[in-house]
């Protein structure tokens, strides 16, 4: 590990290790009661308790994530490239994307609840991949416009079919954008999928597990949960950003950082 | 006025009067002429109104022959070369190139193009741009590798064949797009200023294996180029042409060397110098009241 990447780490951990540490100072000098904010001290203390539950859980949801995410994805992707070659395409789904980019979950979760019944992941992976649609679609329909003018009449002096100019120029030249809009969408998508389990349903999941606990009262095991739903949601994140790197990688682009 | 002037056709003479086309060493099978532009126009509309980009151009391309197109910004060269590519359809007049509609040329793959950018396409490896257009026509595997490979030693980048652009310089970038024009050894090699990025060193370098390659291949070129150094080293003819709107002031004939003589010794050649002096006067337009370059600005 070089000097420079030990302190790309230093920075924020730091600021994370100073924010627990006046965060334990603030709940145990102003005596809050747990209800309010139990301290980082009693959250591990309850992780270490339940940690094999945590863990199953954020599997749990951790799966319904990953399948609405890998589905909205590629609906995403699929529409946007027919939309960047179709204007009457496009005329029909950017609306439909901005109508589903702003459909509240809340709305949504128990509606799916209804009709696909409550002992069904179905709902929670379809509000995923709803949520994650529009990000992707918008992210990678503006790249497939991205198109160099000095490549666009290379493929026309070359008599490309626009199958062939989707798959050589056009879809290789967005996937930057797709990849914006993944890393947008994996985040969103955790959130997501933990909101759905709020509406009943599969007890489950990390939303079914901090609801349950919220209402016995055990804040600091909430929290905990809590704490899983960021990690699982950080996981996801760097693995999107890993694949984005690898792929960036395969295709010559030059490695950021060192 | 050197001799070379005195033998420039005046503005708006058919060249089918003017034989100004050199004999030529190599000559491709098919009709002997390369391209054939007749009384074409292109008008533009725009917001502010139209714009006459073209003016009844006529001009004839000899298979095998180099013809540089000079002028001032905005004299339309660039948009003749779209138009002989098919990459835009004049307003008015007929292009020919060999003999079929320039659809049906740029279809059958009868020219190579290469423009001032380089637009090598950065995901792909400086072998595959190689082959770009060898894969988009269906060419197999082992038979695209082995002609890249062939190209890429042409123009002398064997070593960089899995490089990626971004990793090259801007002068061995457009080193790959010319191989890149070269892949389907097209008889007509269309050329939009491919140059106008690089160092003057880099082009003068660029421009003697310019001249080697096409030699090398038979093929007609039509190069566009702001420089008149650059035009007058590589062609046969040297197009000048006058903006607004786009003509054809003259047509120098300059052929200074058979290809193989070409070299950098020519440049300080007397020649050479009586060339450019002809091709730069014709440019201002400082000779002769039949050459109408001064009279649109009076306007």
């Amino acid at each position: 590990m070089s000097a420079a990447r030990v302190s790309r780490w230093v920075a924020p951990v730091l600021v994370g290790v100073l924010a627990l540490v006046t965060w334990q100072v603030v709940v145990v000098a102003a005596d809050l009661p747990p209800y309010l904010l139990p301290s980082p001290t009693a959250i591990v203390e309850q992780l270490r308790q339940v940690v094999p539950l945590v863990w199953s859980a954020a599997l749990a949801t951790g799966a319904n994530v990953l399948v609405g995410l890998v589905a909205g994805a590629v609906t995403a992707v699929l529409a946007a490239v027919v939309a960047a070659r179709s204007r009457i395409v496009d005329g029909l789904m950017s609306p439909t994307a901005a109508a589903l980019s702003v459909m509240p979950i809340v709305a949504l979760a128990p509606a799916l609840n209804t009709l696909f019944g409550t002992t069904s992941t179905t709902p929670r992976r379809l509000v995923v991949a709803v949520v994650v649609f529009a990000p992707v679609f918008v992210n990678t329909l503006r790249g497939l416009r991205q198109v160099q003018p000095v490549h666009r009449d290379l493929m026309r002096a070359y008599a490309a079919s626009p199958w062939q100019v989707t798959r050589t120029v056009t879809v290789p030249g967005a996937l930057p954008y797709l990849f914006t809009g993944l890393r947008i969408a994996s985040s969103t998508g955790v959130i997501a999928a933990v909101v759905a389990e709020y509406f009943g349903g599969l007890q489950n999941g990390l939303g079914s597990r901090i609801t349950a606990a919220a209402a016995n009262s055990a804040y600091a095991r909430a929290w905990a949960f809590v704490l899983g739903a960021i990690l699982l949601g950080l996981v996801l994140y760097l693995a999107t950003a890993a694949l984005e790197r690898a792929v960036a990688r395969r295709n010559g682009a030059v490695p950021d950082g060192t | 006025m050197s001799d070379v002037t005195t033998a420039t056709e005046a503005t708006g003479t058919p060249p089918d009067a003017a034989p100004g086309a050199t004999s030529l060493p190599v000559a491709p099978a098919g009709p002997a002429t390369a391209v054939d532009v007749r009384g074409v126009s292109k008008v533009f509309a725009t917001r502010a109104g139209t714009v006459t980009a073209l003016d009844d151009i006529h001009l004839s391309v000899a298979a095998g022959e180099f013809v540089s197109l000079i002028g001032p910004s905005g004299c339309g060269k660039s948009t003749l070369l779209r138009l002989v590519a098919d990459l835009d359809q004049p307003t008015s007049g007929e292009i020919a190139v060999f003999g079929r509609p320039p659809r049906v040329a740029r279809e059958a793959q009868d020219y190579g193009i290469a423009f001032q950018q380089a637009g090598l396409l950065p995901w792909r490896s400086v072998a595959a741009n190689v082959e770009l257009p060898l894969e988009l026509h269906g060419v197999g595997r082992r038979e695209r590798a082995a002609r890249a490979a062939e190209l890429l030693a042409l123009v002398g980048l064997t070593e960089f064949a899995g490089h990626f652009p971004h990793q090259l310089s801007g002068g061995m970038q457009q080193r790959v797009a010319i191989a890149r024009s070269l892949a389907e050894s097209p008889s007509l090699l269309l050329m939009d200023e491919p140059f106008g990025a690089l160092d003057e060193m880099t082009r003068e370098r660029m421009q003697t294996e310019l001249v080697r390659l096409c030699a090398e291949s038979g093929a007609a070129v039509v190069f566009v180029t702001h420089s008149i150094p650059e035009a007058v080293f590589l062609s046969q003819r040297v197009v000048v042409m006058s903006p607004r709107p786009g003509r054809i002031a003259q047509v120098v004939p300059v052929d200074l060397a058979r290809a193989d003589e070409r070299t950098d010794d020519l440049r300080e050649d007397a020649a050479f110098f009586a060339a450019v002096t002809a091709v730069r006067e014709a440019l201002h337009g400082g000779h002769g009241a039949d050459v109408p370059t001064r009279g649109v600005d009076v306007r």
